[in-house]
């Protein structure tokens, strides 16, 4: 009986569960495993189109004889460097027409008129003609006969699916690309994000832990940034920081803190001198990472101060008593309770600034050394439409994410139960 | 010691003044007042000596006289140091002195005697100052945002810092951007075509979460552990790396440039999300509830139809708003998959317009609000739902 029952239950469960299983297969894990089989070909975005026939019709009077017509079809190979096997053609008339001197590749079956055209290489293109009459001697009305589409059928292969490997890619990924800048500029890019909005969310979330008035008004306008769509505010920031007109540089120079306007987000060296040392920043990465993190503190400030909000209250009474000052409370009482929930928080956004694209893409483009990884396989992929390459640096991305998760739950993996 | 902390008092208190001061005077400036200095030399010496007349004064007149007395003074002062200012700023001015000198209520020469008073100092002003700050820096772009979308090309190129508002305007002259927007860019049918999107993948992905959510809870199955750790680790995937492979299938299968691709895309993507978040909340639901269904002769069905549901819709609630904000933000997905502003969403939209260099900024901004307007909506409204389940089940970024 119970045995049944357990069987049962195995079903429901597998029903239940397998249609978002196989959306979930499809969408999300088969791309991945897509890349690597993408990345080890030499394929353009023009390539990925299967190529097809096409035919054009166009129908001709033939002088005064309006029982007859000629039809012209522009036939053609919609692909530029594929060959297409086997062409079929057929098309179809109104009864009592029938062609006449059909070409011999040809030949007439009830009402439709079928060919075939063999192989056509890569831009074959031909104009293939019907002369047609109407058995009756009555003209033919040129509307139908135009209406009928002709129907084309071919072999061709999909170049996605050709067994043509080659390694070119990953090398050009390596050696060409100016790899260890891209790599770096990404880390730096994650890292910063990454340690500013965990250092501003501890600052946020103490400050709103206080008992101050209008705490909770206080908790959501923190989190607009958070929860607003990333084009509007991207697009306000490169408004606010635009050199030309835009209001940060306007007040800078109205106030005269400087003399004129910086690009924050189109220059990529900016010279500037510390206690008489000089040394070059990377200006527009810095205001990307900026952005960053005012874009995500948001998220990390939640997570601490959800956690403040559970220490008890006691343990910082018991200090008053001890009389320890308020920087001993934070460092002795508040940090020891927040440091799982920030091991957590620095890997998980750790991860998705790594993979952040929208961010860097709508702020600069990825110009101005702001290249990271994510926006390199924008680029590769669509502005200079080489997928295989695109795919490549996509492996490269998820190689070195498969290691952040290794070292995630290594490290912090049993940590996680805990919070 | 007594004298040490006075001074720290003195320093970190006049510079929160300025502080809030020079904003105030930011602002003010962006109103079309024209103010070069932020005079902050001038107002911090004046605040040093305002909180040292209030600690001096001390308890010897009533509070509320002395932060009065001592705001209307330093106003009055401040109207001859700067006399070209209107009165409204004046009055301003008077205010934020008025709100410091009330924050200072709990300092005398008394209790800077206590232990420890000179970091309680610091960390009250840091308190006060992070709070303006944060604020600040949160709310001004949004500030920009809705302001430049009320102004014209000329008036913004006459003076990048003039974000008055002319409200003796007609109401027509001053929506002008957002009938524009509506008339010549169509935004009208992007809105609804970015509403139907994610209504829709709100619809599907409860659709496909409910059950599925539903048997990882309760149900004992093969693979279970696996399936719900691999929900979180999927969940970690980045979509950069899945745009290249279904941007090719797409293709080949038509389905780029349509809103049901993107549905499926959206679907699929937040998953992961609903199923981890809806398992949390069926856990929590006594057992006994659905044995008692069970007894009744339902089926599966039957009890997630009818005990399930009912019993979590805060849940299900909370699930779909989030569902609806993800894919109304989304923008990665619909600048590969749209590229006929037939099909554009909102977000796809505006990216557009700014490709087109002689766009007007209003218009961009004027689109800007209308995009964030649900979302902020929605979240200020739902705050306490959403925050729960932001810290449960985390929603990525």
């Amino acid at each position: 009986m119970s045995d049944t029952l357990s069987k049962l239950e195995k079903r429901t469960a597998y029903t239940l569960v397998l249609p978002a299983v196989l959306l979930v297969f499809a969408i999300v894990l088969f791309p991945i495993f897509a890349n690597v089989w993408i990345s080890f070909k030499d394929i353009e975005l023009k390539d990925i189109r299967i190529p097809e026939p096409r035919a054009k019709k166009i129908v001709k009077s033939i002088s005064e004889n309006r029982s007859e017509l000629k039809i012209i079809y522009k036939l053609r190979n919609s692909s530029l460097i594929q060959e297409i096997r086997n062409v079929q053609f057929q098309d179809k008339f109104p009864k009592d027409i029938s062609p006449i001197n059909l070409d011999p590749k040809c030949n007439f079956q009830s009402k439709k008129v079928i060919c075939n055209f063999g192989n056509w290489e890569a831009k074959y293109r031909e104009n293939f003609e019907i002369t047609i009459k109407n058995n009756n001697g009555e003209s033919i009305d040129k509307k139908t006969i135009k209406s009928q589409k002709p129907i084309l059928s071919g072999k061709a292969d999909n170049p996605l699916l050709s067994t043509n490997f080659t390694l070119e890619n990953f090398k050009k990924v390596f050696y060409e690309n100016n790899f260890v800048e891209l790599l770096l500029t990404t880390f730096y890019f994650t890292f910063f994000g990454t340690v500013g909005a965990i250092i501003f969310g501890i600052l946020a979330a103490q400050l709103v832990n206080q008992n101050i008035q209008g705490r909770t008004y206080m908790r959501g306008i923190l989190l607009f940034p958070y929860v607003g769509p990333v084009v509007a505010l991207a697009y306000t920031w490169t408004l606010l920081l635009d050199p030309n007109s835009g209001t940060l540089n306007a007040l800078l120079v109205n106030f005269n803190i400087i003399e004129k306007p910086i690009n924050l987000l189109g220059q990529k060296y900016i010279t500037m001198s510390i206690l008489g040392v000089e040394f070059k920043l990377r200006l527009a990465l810095t205001t990307v990472i900026f952005f960053e993190i005012w874009r995500y503190f948001p998220l990390a400030f939640l997570f601490i101060l959800a956690r403040l909000q559970a220490i008890p209250q006691s343990l910082y009474e018991a200090a008053d008593v001890d009389g320890a000052s308020p920087i001993q409370k934070f460092i002795h009482i508040t940090l020891p309770q927040i440091t799982a929930i920030i091991s957590i928080l620095f890997m998980i956004r750790f991860i998705w600034n790594f993979n952040k694209f929208e961010d860097i893409f709508l702020l600069t483009g990825g110009a101005s050394g702001t290249r990271t990884l994510p926006i390199n396989v924008y680029q590769q992929g669509f502005a200079v439409s080489d997928i295989g390459m695109g795919s490549a640096v996509s492996i490269v991305i998820v190689m070195l994410l498969i290691s952040f998760m290794v070292i995630y739950f290594r490290l912090i993996g049993k940590r996680a139960n805990e919070v | 010691m007594k004298f040490k902390s006075l001074v720290i008092f003195l320093i970190i208190s006049s510079f929160f003044l300025t502080c809030i001061l020079s904003i105030w005077k930011i602002m003010s400036t962006l109103q079309g007042l024209s103010f070069t200095n932020l005079n902050i030399t001038q107002i911090f010496s004046i605040g040093i000596l305002l909180s040292l007349v209030f600690v001096l004064i001390g308890n010897k007149i009533n509070h509320l006289i002395k932060i009065f007395s001592l705001s209307f003074i330093f106003s009055i002062l401040y109207f001859y140091l700067n006399e070209t200012s209107p009165y409204w700023y004046i009055f301003g001015i008077f205010l934020i002195t008025l709100f410091f000198m009330n924050k200072l209520k709990k300092y005398s020469m008394e209790s800077l005697k206590e232990d420890f008073i000179s970091e309680k100092i610091i960390f009250d002003f840091i308190t006060l100052f992070g709070i303006v700050f944060f604020a600040f820096v949160i709310l001004f772009p949004f500030y920009i945002m809705l302001v430049t979308s009320f102004k014209t090309q000329i008036a913004l190129l006459v003076n990048p810092l003039d974000f008055s508002l002319d409200f003796s305007k007609s109401l027509t002259e001053l929506f002008k951007s957002y009938f524009v927007i509506f008339d010549t860019y169509n935004f009208g049918r992007y809105i609804l075509i970015s509403s139907a999107v994610s209504i829709g993948t709100v619809i599907v992905t409860l659709l496909f979460a409910i059950p599925a959510a539903y048997a990882v809870a309760r149900l004992n199955f093969f693979g279970k552990n696996f399936l719900s750790t691999s929900i979180l680790i999927i969940y970690m995937f980045p979509a950069i790396v899945l745009v290249i492979p279904l941007y090719t299938v797409f293709s080949q299968l038509g389905l780029r440039n349509s809103i049901f691709g993107l549905l499926i895309v959206y679907t699929a993507t937040t998953l992961p999300v609903a199923i981890y978040m809806l398992q949390g909340y069926f856990k929590s639901i006594p057992k006994e509830i659905e044995d008692a269904g069970i007894m009744d002769g339902q089926n599966w069905f039957g009890i997630i139809l009818k005990i399930i549901i009912p019993l979590s819709l805060p849940a299900i609630a909370s699930v779909a708003l989030y569902v609806f904000m993800i894919a109304w933000n989304e923008f990665l997905f619909s600048l590969m998959f749209l590229d006929s502003p037939k099909s554009f969403t909102l977000s796809r939209a505006i990216q557009y317009l700014s490709g087109d260099a002689e766009t007007p900024r209003q218009y961009l901004m004027a689109g800007s609000v209308i995009v964030t307007l649900p979302v902020l909506f929605i979240f200020v409204y739902f705050e306490k739902y959403l925050v729960s389940g932001l810290t449960s089940g985390s929603v990525k970024g």
